[in-house]
């Protein structure tokens, strides 16, 4: 399967030109991008974990270009996101996330169902990376 | 009759049984100024043949407000002069004959707060039924701060909507289920199923989808929630579907709203036609239950969509950003339904902004401050298609719910196919757009330029190229930008 979290998914993977281009777009809009990654997809995993700080007072994409490249050799079999942090009032949150980095093989997830009283099922997405623990998955 | 009906009268003279003309008994004050705590509305007034302008205005103000038809001696126990609306300024509507725009000033201790319902009940109560007046509109309303802040608005609001959908920087994509009417429950979590799973965020209850024999809604729930459960495996996104909980008393669609949470669904919706007092109640449901409520704006055109005599929508829009929802439809220019641009700009404005200034020709006449409410989300729906994703985006914006239910369901490949050709569509044009591309001049370059790797993309560009539904709009602002002179 293809996760398709994140705003381009849909969309052939990014080439590192395209990646640069959304990071600057967003660095031009006064924003802090921002590294992640996980071997966690959960749809509701929201801490995927932080490679460094937001770069809040980073005027080019070539600056976290770099750190992507640092990122991937350390973590290249794992999903590697960008993040955007908008401060301004009323907003205060994310502004783009997008991934740019994915594990070669993307298992998925199974839906387990529980069948309660009723008709009623209870539902859970397991992923089934993370039937190995953390570190061995995607190995 | 006393007075002149020149000047407004005082004293003795004035509270004299009988009846006065509406502008002497104290609803006509032209030098006015509102304070800064004053509800204002401007309502476009048609005087019926031979009542003057000012005294129409002075009536609209008084019979929202205060008065009765004849002098009452009761209003001498009260601060009554604090309690009149006053009309104060009526300028003629621009290339109009016979129609004006009355400006009246309402004293916030007219109004209970936090009260949707008490407010209509002043400003489009009796006075609607006027008999000197031929028609009458409410076009806007001023609210200040001091009233907004007596609201809860909108339970969860953009950012949070967001934040909980892990999904940013891009309009959401929705569906409504076709047909309206008539599917089984099994039959429509198939369609959800397909679409969601095929790339949209969204699918949607319509509005007159409620419990009905070939349905009944516990059924359409519970398949409803298999097929989110089950797109969400698939595609590892968080994925929902409006469950339209409408029905015919509080008690049944607290029933339904509770069976929808139990469920585990992230978003309700509710139909306009139930009610502002019914809107607040479930307002509050959702914000003590962390759901998302969507509002369909059913019935709104039976008084929006006439310029002579009615509710502005933006009007209705600001009434529900205050009573409360997350989702409101607010029309989408290009596609089948009413929408001027401008004046659908000034909708939108209303709903996601935290300060409107006032912008008459996006049919705004006032600043409106928001003071921090949570913003609503606009839904545009209706006759749209992925071959538009240029023209919606650059009159939409990003913070939009974008529902392509034919545009869909109707893909000659099946419903997922549809739902992929809105995606990619969609994903191009925001790469597009960042990455400095001019896409309203680029669009068709750059939809076409994406369906070559995707064939669900370009079989909808091929069949709906030439939809389009090019028809005058009946709503239109009255103002248009003057160009500045070039010193």
């Amino acid at each position: 399967m293809r996760l398709t979290q994140g705003t381009f998914s849909f969309l052939p993977d990014l080439t590192d030109e395209q990646i640069s281009k959304q990071v600057q777009y967003c660095i031009d809009n006064g924003w802090a991008v921002s590294l992640e990654f996980t071997d966690d997809p959960h749809p509701r995993n929201t801490y995927w974990e932080m490679w460094g700080h937001p770069m809040f007072d980073n005027p080019d994409a070539a600056a976290l270009m770099y750190e992507l490249a640092e990122c991937r050799k350390v973590y290249g079999d794992r999903y590697i996101r960008v993040v955007a942090f908008d401060a301004t009032h009323g907003w205060e949150s994310l502004r783009l996330s997008f991934i740019v980095n994915r594990p070669k093989e993307e298992p998925g997830f199974r839906l387990a169902r529980q069948e309660m009283a009723g008709r009623n099922t209870r539902y859970s997405t397991l992923s089934y990376a993370t039937d190995k623990p953390a570190g061995a998955r995607y190995a | 009759m006393d007075g002149d009906g020149t000047k407004t009268l005082s004293g003795a003279e004035r509270y004299k049984a009988g009846v006065l003309k509406y502008k002497e008994m104290g609803y006509w004050v032209p030098d006015y100024e509102p304070k800064e705590t004053d509800v204002i509305a401007v309502f476009r007034i048609t005087p019926q043949d031979g009542v003057d302008e000012i005294e129409a205005a002075a009536a609209v103000a008084g019979e929202s407000s205060t008065a009765t038809w004849t002098v009452v001696w009761t209003d001498r126990l009260t601060a009554c002069e604090k309690y009149r609306a006053k009309a104060y300024r009526v300028d003629a509507v621009p290339n109009t004959e016979g129609q004006y725009f009355a400006y009246i000033a309402y004293d916030l201790d007219l109004f209970e707060p936090n009260s949707i319902a008490n407010l209509t009940a002043s400003i489009i109560g009796n006075v609607f039924g006027f008999k000197p007046l031929k028609a009458l509109r409410l076009e806007d309303m001023r609210l200040p701060t001091a009233y907004v802040k007596t609201f809860m608005g909108p339970p969860t609001g953009i950012v949070v909507e967001r934040e909980r959908l892990d999904k940013f920087g891009r309009p959401l994509l929705g569906a409504t289920v076709k047909p309206k009417l008539g599917l089984s429950g099994r039959n429509y979590g198939r369609v959800v199923y397909e679409a969601l799973k095929g790339g949209l965020d969204f699918t949607k209850d319509d509005e007159n989808i409620n419990s009905q024999p070939f349905m009944h809604w516990r059924d359409r729930f519970l398949y409803c929630m298999e097929a989110v459960n089950k797109a969400q495996a698939a595609t590892g996104e968080i994925k929902g579907t409006y469950l339209n909980v409408t029905a015919a008393t509080m008690e049944d669609m607290y029933e339904r709203a509770e069976f929808a949470k139990e469920l585990g669904s992230c978003i309700i919706m509710i139909d306009l036609v139930i009610g502002y007092t019914a809107i607040q109640s479930m307002a509050n449901w959702a914000r003590k239950n962390d759901m998302i409520l969507h509002l369909h704006r059913a019935g709104h055109s039976t008084y929006t969509r006439q310029k002579s005599h009615g509710v502005s929508f933006r009007v209705i829009a600001k009434w529900m950003r205050l009573a409360g929802v997350d989702h409101i439809h607010a029309g989408t220019v290009v596609g089948k339904l009413e929408g001027d641009p401008a004046t659908t700009k000034g909708y939108y404005d209303i709903c996601r902004e935290e300060f409107n200034p006032m912008r008459l020709e996006h049919g705004l006449f006032f600043d409106q401050n928001w003071a921090s409410l949570n913003k609503v989300m606009p839904v545009a729906s209706g006759g749209i298609h992925a071959g538009q994703m240029h023209q919606l985006l650059d009159l939409l914006g990003e913070d939009v719910v974008l529902q392509f239910g034919g545009g869909t369901i109707g893909h000659p490949m099946g419903i997922a196919a549809g739902a992929t050709a809105n995606r990619v569509a969609l994903e191009a044009m925001i790469l597009a757009r960042n990455e400095g591309r001019d896409i309203l001049n680029e669009g068709p370059d750059i939809l076409n330029d994406a369906a070559k790797s995707c064939s669900p993309l370009r079989q909808a560009l091929d069949v709906w190229k030439d939809v389009t539904f090019n028809y005058t709009s009946t709503d239109s602002p009255d103002f248009v930008p003057t160009p500045t002179a070039a010193v």
